[in-house]
């Protein structure tokens, strides 16, 4: 059974703005060197020491980056809609060992789709260590909009900018430490169909779950001043209630909007129960991981 | 306990009151500040290099493969491409793999049994039985998968399959369906409990529900080689040599299609009386077209999808082929078990056109369709009698093509005996992991009733009038 005390040990907290990709000190930080390290568990995987979830838009390569580094080979395809059911596969990285989940491609995490449920219901009860948000840099607007919305349920968020092959066909260019700056989580450019970046991402996802890197993920602020009253008062209320709940201010905008699903595990108190959670041991909470459909 | 059971009440009281206050525009805002924060921070960081690519291929394409007519022929004409390379193609590998399993190897398994002294209902049992299974299984499946899939897979990697979704669209709509239900269609093709599985990306369970049903119609992975077989062997056969190969397809598309046009009109049976309601909207991204990475499809759908389905008709066959073997030579009142349940069948068979061998074939299929074809092999054998040396109740050696046809045509089989059971093949109950999937997935015994029976009802009711008409017809002529 294994602990999760790296993210309990005292970190010196980097500044949001300073988010390095990688640690160029020699050969052992040189993401080359990882990567031969890099164990694909494929689905043999007894223990993890870390949860890792793949969400993003549909069809943005979650599937390609999911088989890149699982070694699975889950059937991809160029259309939206491939993943419904959540796939899961593992693999070891810089001594430990990570379980990924693949959630089904969703525009919001708003709406009532059933394959929005599956997505939304894993990162917010699921409590992965990590959530891989995989963008697509040609469509980097649209799919800003989950990466947001992603961002008020969890911190520890990595955004992988995936297709930069493609936007660079298209005469695009990105500028990703912009970006990792304005979001405030660190961005990787990786062009998963081709292979290329993934080492850069794998150093992130370790880097976030052992907590040597502390996302400050940028909240939507846009909000009218009536509205964001009426937020702050709610979310107050539900820290009282849940002192720990890490994503309040995320549960007090969908208590305003009338969401069924929060309010229900509000009432037989399955969001009450997510707060105990980070003390338990990776085998309990493993347990408490819902069976979604 | 009740004093948290309290507050719980009040938060949920108190945002119930909110809500009244912000109004009901609430949600839009909500979504509003997303879209306009997402637009600010992209604005940021992206920069368009130079001037736009004065000519888009990607909307060069869609522009051909969408059009409003020619979009349909270039997707039928697609369809009979990969059609036709895999009757053309799959001939050799198919004659090479059972002149080995099947001259070489069968013999050779004989003559060892033989040599140990094995009982002769062992022997039949386990070669005879569950090795010719097997053998056939491998011979007249595998060379047709390991073409039409890599194929099917290239188009869709390449993105034209949402664009196939794209075209049906309209037509879903004016059947009362959604329009995603032409990509759970599409996944159909594949495999129907997949597809069953793919109706999740509708939101609307009457739609749901509609797409779960229907799904049937799309021709899957078990059922393309019996079409494919009995295509080349009767329809190519009208046919001079040449012309062969493109009839035999265009008959499997116009099956495949005749699918499709089930599909809208049970749609719209369903979304007029059972399941009434509004249709919805979606938007539906049509994703950039990509090169597709040629060998990489191949080799992930050979894994994934051709040795998926080779090994479960594999798994499906062993014993399928062992209980053939038992039901053919077991014997009640010196007939065999199987001519009692075949005669038992002909009488309803023949009157829509099929006859007893085929409707046992199909109650031993249920599990797995794939094994349709080596069971009526299997059984057409038993009940013609027909000794190739290999006796009674054996699946023998014959290669695809002529022999198959010889065999059928002693088993009393005409031109509209092989029309017939590819429509049946297209319309009757899904294979039992399909049904189950379905239970699963409506958590509803009525609606898992209902897809199961009304496409064995509407099989029956369509061959019963093709064979009615067609007698008249021959009749007249």
């Amino acid at each position: 059974m294994i602990e999760k005390t790296t993210d309990k040990q005292q970190t010196k907290e980097k500044p949001s703005t300073d988010i390095r990709i990688m640690d160029s000190s020699g050969c052992e930080g040189c993401p080359a060197h990882n990567r031969a390290n890099l164990l694909k568990l494929g689905v043999d995987m007894e223990d993890w020491d870390f949860v890792v979830a793949l969400a993003g838009n549909p069809n943005t390569g979650k599937s390609t980056v999911f088989n890149a580094l699982t070694g699975l080979r889950q059937h991809t395809g160029n259309w939206p809609g491939k993943t419904v059911t959540r796939a899961e596969g593992g693999f070891e990285f810089g001594e430990a060992r990570y379980k990924m989940v693949d959630l089904p491609g969703t525009y919001s995490l708003l709406a009532t789709s059933l394959d929005e449920q599956v997505a939304r219901n894993f990162i917010l009860f699921g409590q992965p260590d990590v959530t891989v948000v995989v963008v697509d840099a040609s469509r980097l607007e649209r799919n800003l909009n989950l990466a947001l919305q992603v961002m008020e349920i969890t911190d520890r968020v990595v955004i992988c900018l995936n297709l930069i092959d493609e936007a660079k066909r298209h005469g695009l260019e990105v500028d990703e430490r912009r970006l990792a700056r304005d979001l405030g989580v660190p961005v990787v450019p990786t062009s998963a169909r081709y292979n290329q970046g993934l080492d850069e991402l794998l150093n992130a996802i370790h880097e976030v779950a052992i907590g040597e890197v502390k996302p400050k993920p940028r909240r939507v602020k846009s909000h009218s001043p009536m509205l964001k009253a009426a937020v702050e008062r709610l979310e107050s209320q539900v820290l009282e209630l849940y002192p720990n709940l890490p994503n309040s201010r995320w549960v007090a905008l969908r208590l305003l909007d009338g969401d069924e699903d929060i309010i229900r595990s509000i009432r037989n108190g399955e969001l009450g129960e997510l707060i105990t959670l980070d003390e338990l041991s990776a085998e309990q909470r493993k347990e408490l991981t819902p069976e979604v459909v | 306990m009740t004093e948290k059971a309290t507050t719980v009440n009040d938060l949920l009281k108190n945002a119930q009151e909110l809500r009244a206050q912000v109004g009901g525009d609430f949600h839009e805002k909500v979504v509003e500040g997303i879209f306009t924060e997402a637009a600010q921070i992209a604005d940021r960081s992206v920069t368009r290099a130079g001037e736009q690519p004065r000519f888009d291929l990607d909307r060069w394409i869609d522009r051909i493969v969408t059009d409003k007519r020619w979009g349909f022929v270039l997707m039928i004409l697609l369809f009979t491409l990969v059609l036709w390379i895999t009757i053309i193609g799959a001939n050799y590998p198919s004659q090479f793999l059972s002149s080995i399993l099947l001259d070489k190897v069968h013999p050779w398994l004989k003559a060892g049994a033989a040599a140990i002294g094995m009982p002769w209902w062992l022997d039949g049992l386990l070669i005879d039985g569950m090795y010719m299974a097997t053998a056939w299984v491998v011979s007249v499946m595998l060379p047709p998968m390991a073409i039409f899939f890599p194929l099917f897979t290239l188009l869709e990697d390449f993105g034209y399959l949402p664009r196939v979704a794209f075209n049906l669209d309209a037509l879903f709509r004016r059947s009362g369906a959604h329009g995603k239900q032409a990509l759970s269609m599409m996944m159909g093709f594949g495999c129907n409990a997949a597809g069953v599985v793919a109706t999740r990306i509708i939101d609307s369970p009457r739609e749901r529900l509609i797409a779960i049903i229907t799904n049937n119609f799309a021709l899957c992975n078990g059922r393309w080689p019996t079409q494919i077989l009995i295509a080349t062997v009767f329809i190519g056969g009208l046919v001079p040599a040449h012309l062969a190969g493109l009839i035999s397809a265009a008959s499997v598309v116009g099956v495949a299609l005749l699918g499709v046009g089930f599909t809208f009109a049970v749609s719209w049976f369903l979304s007029r009386t059972m399941l009434r309601g509004e249709v919805s909207t979606f938007s539906l991204e049509l994703p950039p077209y990509r090169p597709p990475r040629i060998w990489q499809t191949i080799y992930t759908s050979l894994i994934d999808r051709t040795i998926y389905v080779l090994w479960r008709a594999i798994v499906f066959a062993m014993p399928a082929g062992a209980a053939i073997w038992l039901v053919a030579n077991v014997n009640i009142a010196s007939v065999s078990i199987a001519e009692h349940i075949i005669n038992f069948l002909n009488p309803f068979g023949l009157l829509i056109g099929l006859n007893g061998v085929i409707l046992l074939a199909y109650i031993v299929a249920i599990p797995a369709n794939e094994i349709v074809i080596p069971t009526v092999l299997m059984l057409t054998v038993l009940v013609t009698g027909m000794d190739a040396g290999a006796g009674r109740g054996v699946m023998f050696d014959m290669q695809a093509g002529s022999d198959i046809l010889n065999l059928f045509t002693a088993g009393g089989w005409t031109l509209l005996t092989a029309v017939n059971l590819m429509l049946f093949s297209l319309v009757h109950n899904p294979c039992s992991t399909t049904i189950y999937t379905i239970y699963k997935e409506t958590g509803s015994v009525k609606w898992t009733t209902v897809a199961a029976v009304l496409p064995l009802v509407m099989g029956f009711v369509l061959t019963f009038f093709v064979t009615q008409i067609w007698q008249i017809v021959a009749a007249v002529l």
